[in-house]
């Protein structure tokens, strides 16, 4: 069996799935419930200074849905916590001593002076929590008051605020990242700068779920008024694998710890973070939509599929996809797929056909000798893949690669040869034009 | 009927009845319908289109639906299909448009016959009136029946703007939707309502209790107005060949079926408690299924050869079995025997597949009985059109049209049961509509060569 303990910056933990700062960390009751079910580790919901915030009473959360119901993306415009800072703290210390073998990371935000920060610090050390995680991430209600996504924003301020928090506490940092910024790698880098541990991200994204069209106001409102709020859950996982990658190969921030967050619901979205570089993951929005049991899925389907593909432990694969990803300039403009249709498989539902014949290329038929048919027509496949995203069938339409021969659509033999835009007789700025030439395959030069 | 001891009314207590005859397939709540429509895949020319005798566009009102635009879908239907809201109840989706749904790979469709019945009852509670009569030709058109076939033709020409006059034999519109369709697949008086929706349109008057060979003549008609559409159905039955020795309660199940459905309370309508039924059409296992919610205690439906052969469908003979009705097959009912002047058994004679051929095995059986409902195939009258100076010409024993409905009388239509066709509720309103269409296109053109 698979080990999945982990060492996230000197903070152990018998399994990578901690849970995100927010709800269900927001107290001991939950916390426990949290423990008793298999959870890893917590970050506490983000404590700050008395007197405590005050969160509104109208509704908090929105969603949007898809089929069945399900929460694609999740939506709230709460603060952090909304309890007096004595209680949370005597709370995490309680539980801490009852679940030595559990991580407990704080969460803080409190304003943007030294000296906020460090008498904060200074009470959590007091708790023998093991780590602390600094919100620079809550895009709502925190930031008009200068905290939050405003720090998170402004590199500068990311740096300095780490660099106070080194220098006043003996345990380990983390900078949790906003995506609400133009470039991810920016306010990581500062956060390394500072002297920062571990970044984690991402935390919500900016946005408004729904208008109601007959109030005319956003949805759901508050008495008549609406705010943006900071959504999450699957829908904004994409963006934030995107984000953990673009830190994890940067060569500024290269091999930094990430805590990868954003949309994590099952092993696998757990196991595409981790393989993207995080070595340890937190969920939120699942955690609210089924419950804590959801990580006993979480741990038997890592364990399973570490045990098939023989990884004995977590660190074997954390980052195992790192090198793959690469700029589009050196993607090999040589290599070349086609759509092939699985007739057995098959359906018939014609979406293939209409969204490449609307839409794209023309390269998918309706109809075959009088008969309804769906055939790829290789004389007009770009293998783009559109025809496979649209079709109802799983792997009933796949991409598959030209090998040694001629592409009907280009007229081009398919020998394997590697060419990218840098190398491209098309490129006006190619460094070294180069016609088809295999041992020109040149790793990017960085 | 008679006076036969074993045969009465309210066997088993009124609310049992009524139950019975509920809903067979309840509406669909606002959450099913969204389920249920999130299945469509929203095909390319898709085949459930193809598959719906009206051509509904069935993923696009299913995606009105999903979007929560129920009235709209409505309207997608309703253009297509002006008894759209009958079609959702009484069509054998099983062998039309949802069997050709390309989700039968998974073994189930979509639910496209109860998503059809969620939007029009959103509209029809509504209330809502999405027609209105086009603005007036001049021409005036008859129609003779008030059934699907003939109201689906009067109110396309009404929305064409031709003043509609229709003929109707009986007290009431609606044709087989209203005599005929198994109660508990239209509950709640909706044929009636759907046919006050469809007048509401405006520009057609319904004279009733005008029957066309009786009350007025094919010729008369075809003088007096610009065309005629004969929507006239079936209104014979066929003969089971067997001397019924004037024995009483032998009834044919049209005749039985149309008694139910004009019955207010089903608890008075007597029933036998040993029923045969003869026949493997719909109207058989309708007779069938009807008699068993009455509270008949057994009820024995015959059919001559196999179920696979049955003109019913799969789910149809489904149906019957989960209400009890015992279907027996390979047997032909060759005499029946009276006590008192009343039946008392139906004497049968085995069947069997020779060469392909059915033939008596010689084998015989006897199935005592106390009621016999005949459900062996209906009948176009021929009387009805029969008319010295206006000869129609038939197809073997229906009237012969072409593509557009025409038959061979120039100024005369036709469509529904009375022609070639299905003998189902949705075929004879795309008869109706196509009728309309070519009758409005032939108007044009003799109003385009009078102009010249
Ligand atoms: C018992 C039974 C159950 C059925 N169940 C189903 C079902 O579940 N689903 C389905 O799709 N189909 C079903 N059908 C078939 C369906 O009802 C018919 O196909 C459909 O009603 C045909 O419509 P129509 O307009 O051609 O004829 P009809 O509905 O028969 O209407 C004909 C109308 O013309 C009138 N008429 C007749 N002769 C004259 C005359 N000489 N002068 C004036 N008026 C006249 C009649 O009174 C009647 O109103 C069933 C049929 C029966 C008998
Ligand atoms: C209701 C709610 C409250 C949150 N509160 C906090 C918070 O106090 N501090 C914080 O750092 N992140 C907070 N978050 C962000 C989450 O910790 C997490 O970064 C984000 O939800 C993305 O993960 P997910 O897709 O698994 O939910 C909150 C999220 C939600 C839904
Ligand atoms: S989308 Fe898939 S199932 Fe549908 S026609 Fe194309 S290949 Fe067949
Ligand atoms: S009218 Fe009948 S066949 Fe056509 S779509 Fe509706 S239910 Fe299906
Ligand atoms: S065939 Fe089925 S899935 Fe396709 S459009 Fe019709 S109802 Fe929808």
């Amino acid at each position: 069996m698979a080990d999945l303990s982990v060492d996230f910056v000197g903070i152990k933990a018998p399994n990578p799935f901690w849970l995100a700062s927010a709800p269900p960390t927001d107290k001991a009751y939950n916390v426990e419930r949290a423990f008793r079910a298999g959870w890893g580790g917590v970050v506490w919901k983000t404590l700050g200074e008395d007197p405590p915030i005050v969160n509104v009473s109208g509704p908090r959360y929105g969603a949007i849905h898809g089929p069945d119901r399900r929460v694609i993306g999740f939506n709230n415009i709460e603060l952090i916590t909304d309890r007096p800072l004595e209680v949370n703290l005597r709370e995490i210390k309680e539980v801490k001593r009852r679940w030595p073998d559990r991580a407990m990371v704080v969460s803080l935000m409190v304003p943007c002076t030294e000296e906020s920060w460090k008498a904060i610090l200074a009470r959590v050390e007091e708790t023998e929590a093991d780590g602390v995680e600094l919100n620079f991430g809550c895009p709502h209600g925190m930031s008009e008051r200068g905290m939050g996504s405003a720090v998170g924003q402004v590199p500068e301020y990311v740096e300095m605020v780490a660099r106070w928090c080194k220098q006043h506490t003996r345990m380990p940092v983390i900078v949790k990242l906003t995506p609400n910024v133009g470039d991810i790698r920016k306010p990581a880098e500062a956060a390394k700068r500072g002297g920062a541990d571990a970044v984690s991200l991402i935390n919500t994204v900016n946005s408004i779920m729904h208008v109601d069209l007959d109030a005319m106001s956003p949805w759901p409102h508050t008495d008549g008024k609406g705010t943006h709020g900071g959504m999450c859950g699957p829908a904004v996982k994409p963006m934030a694998l995107n984000m953990t990658a673009e830190i994890a190969r940067s060569e500024a921030t290269r091999g930094m710890p990430i805590s990868g967050i954003g949309g994590i619901e099952t092993w696998k979205d757990a196991a595409e973070f981790m393989a993207l570089g995080a070595s340890t993951v937190q969920v939120c929005t699942a955690a609210m939509v089924y419950g804590f049991k959801i990580v006993e899925e979480m741990k038997s389907g890592l364990s399973d599929w570490m045990d098939q593909k023989g990884y004995s432990r977590v660190s074997d694969f954390v980052g195992r996809a790192v090198p793959n990803v690469t700029d589009w300039q050196y993607l090999n403009l040589d290599y070349a797929v086609k759509a092939q249709i699985d007739q057995d498989a098959c359906i018939e539902c014609g979406r293939c056909h209409i969204a490449c014949e609307d839409t794209s290329h023309q390269a998918i038929t309706n109809m075959v000798d009088g008969v309804r048919k769906f055939e790829v027509i290789e004389e007009e496949c770009v293998g783009c893949n559109l025809c496979a995203v649209v079709c109802p069938v799983e792997n009933c339409i796949t991409m598959v690669p030209l090998e040694n021969e001629v592409d009907k659509r280009t007229g081009r033999m398919v020998d394997g040869s590697y060419r990218n835009w840098t190398q491209h007789p098309n490129n006006p700025m190619a460094k070294q034009p180069v016609a088809y030439d295999t041992d020109a395959a040149l790793e990017p030069a960085e | 009927m008679s006076t036969h001891p074993d045969i009465g009314a309210g066997r088993i207590p009124a609310e049992a009845i009524e139950a019975g005859f509920g809903d067979l397939h309840p509406a669909l709540d606002r959450n099913e319908a969204r389920v249920a429509s999130e299945r469509c895949l929203f095909c390319y020319d898709a085949p459930c289109i193809q598959a719906c005798p009206t051509g509904i566009d069935i993923p696009l009102f299913i995606r009105q639906i999903m979007t929560e635009n129920p009235q709209g879908a409505a309207k997608t239907i309703l253009d297509a299909n002006i008894f759209g809201g009958m079609c959702a109840r009484v069509c054998p989706t099983e062998t039309l448009c949802e069997e050709a749904c390309v989700r039968m790979a998974e073994g189930k469709p979509v639910e496209i016959g109860r998503l059809q019945r969620y939007a029009t009852d959103a509209l029809f509670s509504a209330g809502r009136q999405l027609y209105r009569q086009g603005a007036a030709t001049g021409a005036r058109v008859a129609v003779v029946g008030a059934g699907p076939a003939g109201l689906s033709c009067a109110h396309k020409l009404a929305t064409l703007g031709h003043a509609v006059d229709v003929f109707e034999a009986r007290e009431k519109g609606g044709g087989l939707n209203e005599h005929g369709i198994a109660a508990y697949k239209t509950t709640g008086g909706f044929a009636q309502k759907e046919v006050a929706y469809i007048l509401e349109v405006g520009g057609i008057t319904v004279h009733h209790g005008k029957r066309l060979g009786r009350d007025i003549t094919l010729a008369s008609l075809a003088a007096e107005y610009d065309a005629v559409f004969l929507g006239l159905g079936l209104q014979a039955v066929n003969a089971l060949g067997v001397d019924e020795g004037g024995l009483a309660n032998i009834e044919d199940a049209v005749a039985f079926i149309e008694r139910l459905r004009q019955t207010d309370d089903l608890s008075t309508l007597p029933i036998g408690r040993k029923v045969v039924v003869v026949g493997g059409g719909m109207t058989a296992i309708d007779a069938a299924v009807q008699a068993k919610k009455l509270g008949a205690e057994e009820v024995t439906l015959v059919y001559r050869r196999g179920a696979d052969a049955m003109p019913a469908s799969r789910y149809e003979q489904e149906v019957a079995l989960t209400n009890g009705v015992v279907i027996r097959h390979f047997a032909r009912p060759y005499a029946v025997q009276g006590e008192g002047g009343a039946l008392a058994s139906v004497l049968f004679m085995r069947t069997a597949l020779e060469g392909g051929k059915l033939v008596d095995t010689g084998e015989t059986f006897a199935l005592p009985a106390d009621q016999l409902f005949k459900a062996i195939g209906q009948l176009f009258l021929p009387t009805d059109v029969a008319d010295e100076s206006a000869v129609l010409e038939m197809d073997g024993v229906k009237i012969k049209v072409d593509v557009e409905c025409r038959t061979s009388l120039p100024k005369v239509w036709a469509g529904g049961d009375c022609t070639r066709g299905r003998d189902l509720t949705v075929v004879a309103v795309e008869d109706g509509k196509q009728a309309a269409l070519s009758i409005d296109r032939a108007l044009a053109a003799r109003l385009a060569v009078a102009a010249e």
